[in-house]
């Protein structure tokens, strides 16, 4: 087998590269010499980027099941099997995130041990590692298939009914979790991120990024694939989407204005900035744009939508996690270049083992190979991932 | 009854003795350059404070119900029953949760390092338990940190306030923020000019309440929302169940309306 060097695999070698050196700097040289961590920042981007916005990510796997299997909306059922594995792909990947974090991952397991039952960051850990489990059993289905064992999967599917109310019911609990880790800092997180709704918020933006983050990934690996794009599957989840973006939106407003806040965003400040950006990405933009129904009807418009729903609420994970504490530390923190490295790493391991499993188990359906016409409008934005897909598997 | 330490601004000379028994207490190498660092950190728990012709000392408050104590998911930090919020650290899998959770930032870490562990002051439990005081409180020379009953030392201060009540602030730092700590603070300037937080701020609320606000709801959760779930489950699947049967018993009629 010969490979080739296409500039997007150079891209990936650079990319592990550097992630394998800051790797062992983490481990050769302690948190300290690998981040910009410190008493006064001692969550940093680690925490912000591949804690937060990782799980959160990786919510299209519980949204998708919820409806397919749940409501019994059948149209749905194309994108289930990507959306399991992306989240199965997400939540290991939270744990590689993790083991990096930790200032002693090799005591993670010491979470099943000793249990503080007052804790949110334990009812997160336990909820997070019985998940990956259920992840995992939904995802084994596709390995059994491949290899053409039966009997297995009539075992697994006996369990399903069980699998899916477990799944959805640990990711309502640890997906608003996440927001309730930060209630116990309110004198220290701005009080535009501050609020006692915030458990809500994490749910509830959980719920919309599971969406947009599945129309983004059928999106790519139908171009990446060059297999026919169901457009019929994008159009509903891009409805879906407007509702549980309009939820959100609603939900901030209702927070900021029952808090008396409603004047006070719109003051500029260091703060208002980073909010504009958030709501902005997050509720206007994408909000107007599927507001549209030319928009909501065309692969184009519900890609470019979602994706920058995505952008806007990854802005609010960090906002939540760094900027939020920047005033009351007193100073700014800028991740090391070895931290994003890290992340970065993270990330490319994920397109990678994504383009691997769809090569070699049956996650789309056969057949239907149709090389589909996106507008090269948005092929810059695809450009990012899309290579690492296409060939990443050879 | 539960210790605590009472530390009066008003009489600290600021000769950081303190500093220097809690080093020796802790193991921890005290220098001149450690004697000229004004920040608290894994090698300092610690600190005398300077501005102008006063002094104020920052330590762990060790509150009653404490944020990090609470935070922890294996609970390696807990307060004892005598007053002291204590560290396990092989529990620790190092996540800083308490860290971020505490209102006086008073857990540091030790980054530098490839094992590391939270430290803070632990109040000396070992002294307590041989019926000591805290080494600090021991080697104050003017009694400015002063180790005795909570109750007593809430008394002792308040006398003093009203004593000399142009030489206070008048207040006790620590009686009700957050709920009270074991560490009580009284002085002719704020706190807060010292990095403390503000007690406006920081409230009278324990800190855990905020989460645990949430956290009790969870018991409850966890059956109602898998019996909803569990119950969509069923009426969408029985739906489909029902549509299935009637489909056949009208193929089945259909079939012998016509053999009829």
């Amino acid at each position: 087998m010969k490979i080739k060097l296409t500039f997007w695999r150079a891209v990936f070698v650079v990319v592990m590269v550097l992630g394998l050196y800051s790797t062992y700097v983490r481990y050769a040289h302690g948190l300290g010499a690998v981040t910009n961590m410190s008493d006064q920042f001692p969550w940093g981007f680690w925490i912000g980027f591949d804690c937060l916005c990782g799980v959160m990510l990786a919510a299209g796997g519980f949204c998708i099941v919820g409806a397919v299997y749940l409501f019994n909306v059948e149209s749905l059922h194309s994108v289930v099997r990507p959306a399991v594995l992306t989240a199965f792909l997400g939540y290991l990947l939270f744990i590689v995130g993790l083991l990096f974090d930790l200032g002693r991952p090799w005591f993670i397991w010491h979470q099943l041990i000793y249990m503080n039952p007052h804790s949110v960051m334990f009812e997160v850990g336990m909820c997070v590692m019985t998940y990956t489990t259920v992840l995992f059993f939904e995802f084994l289905p596709n390995v059994f298939e491949r290899f053409n064992l039966k009997r297995p999967i009539k075992w697994i599917k006996r369990f399903y009914p069980v699998l899916i109310v477990l799944g959805i019911l640990l990711s309502t609990l640890h997906q608003s979790s996440l927001g309730s880790l930060y209630l116990i800092m309110p004198s220290k997180l701005h009080p535009f991120w501050y609020s006692p709704a915030l458990p809500f918020f994490f749910f509830g933006s959980a719920v919309a990024v599971g969406l947009a983050m599945t129309i983004f990934e059928s999106t790519q690996s139908a171009k990446a694939m060059g297999r026919h794009l169901e457009i019929e599957v994008l159009v509903q989840l891009g409805g879906a989407l407007l509702v549980a973006l309009w939820v959100n939106a609603l939900l901030r407003l209702e927070d900021y204005w029952r808090r008396d806040m409603l004047l006070q965003i719109f003051k500029p400040s260091y703060e208002a900035y980073f909010l504009w950006l958030e709501l902005l990405f997050s509720f206007v933009i994408p909000i107007t744009m599927l507001s549209f129904k030319k928009v909501r009807l065309s692969p184009q418009g519900l890609y470019l939508a979602s994706v920058i729903s995505l952008f806007g609420f990854i802005t609010n994970r960090l906002n939540v996690s760094l900027i939020g504490f920047e005033t009351y530390v007193g100073h700014h923190y800028v991740p090391k270049w070895t931290e994003f490295s890290v992340t970065l790493m993270i990330i490319a391991m994920g397109f990678f083992l994504f383009a691997v499993a769809v090569k070699y188990l049956p996650i789309f359906p056969p057949g239907r190979e149709l090389a589909v016409n996106l507008s090269p409008g948005t092929e810059a934005s695809h450009a990012m991932a899309a290579p690492v897909l296409t060939h990443a598997g050879d | 009854m539960s210790k605590a330490i009472l530390y009066d601004a008003t009489i600290c000379i600021g000769c950081k003795q303190c500093e220097v028994a809690c080093a020796q207490q802790n193991n921890l190498t005290y220098n001149d350059s450690v004697a000229a660092e004004s920040v608290q950190s894994a090698h300092k728990y610690t600190v005398v404070l300077t501005k102008e012709d006063k002094f104020m000392r920052r330590l762990c408050m060790h509150c009653n119900q404490p944020a990090c104590a609470s935070a922890c998911p294996v609970g390696a930090l807990h307060k004892t029953k005598v007053g002291p919020v204590v560290y396990d650290v092989w529990k620790c899998i190092g996540c800083r949760y308490c860290m971020v959770a505490c209102p006086f930032n008073q857990p540091k870490y030790e980054w530098g390092s490839l094992n590391p562990r939270v430290r803070k002051c632990i109040m000396c439990p070992d002294r307590i338990a041989a019926g000591k005081q805290t080494a600090c409180a021991e080697i104050c020379p003017t009694g400015a940190t002063k180790f005795g009953e909570r109750d007593d030392l809430i008394n002792e201060a308040r006398q003093r306030i009203r004593e000399n009540p142009g030489n206070y602030v008048p207040r006790i730092y620590g009686l009700n923020e957050v709920g009270g700590t074991s560490v009580l603070i009284i002085s002719s300037a704020n706190v807060e000019e010292y990095g403390y937080p503000a007690s406006a701020k920081i409230g009278d609320t324990p800190v855990p309440e905020y989460t645990g606000r949430v956290m009790e709801k969870v018991p409850d959760f966890i059956p109602v929302w898998s019996l909803v779930l569990g119950g969509i489950y069923w009426i969408s699947h029985r739906r489909d169940e029902v549509a299935a049967a009637e489909a056949e018993e009208r193929a089945q009629e259909k079939k012998n309306g016509r053999a009829q």
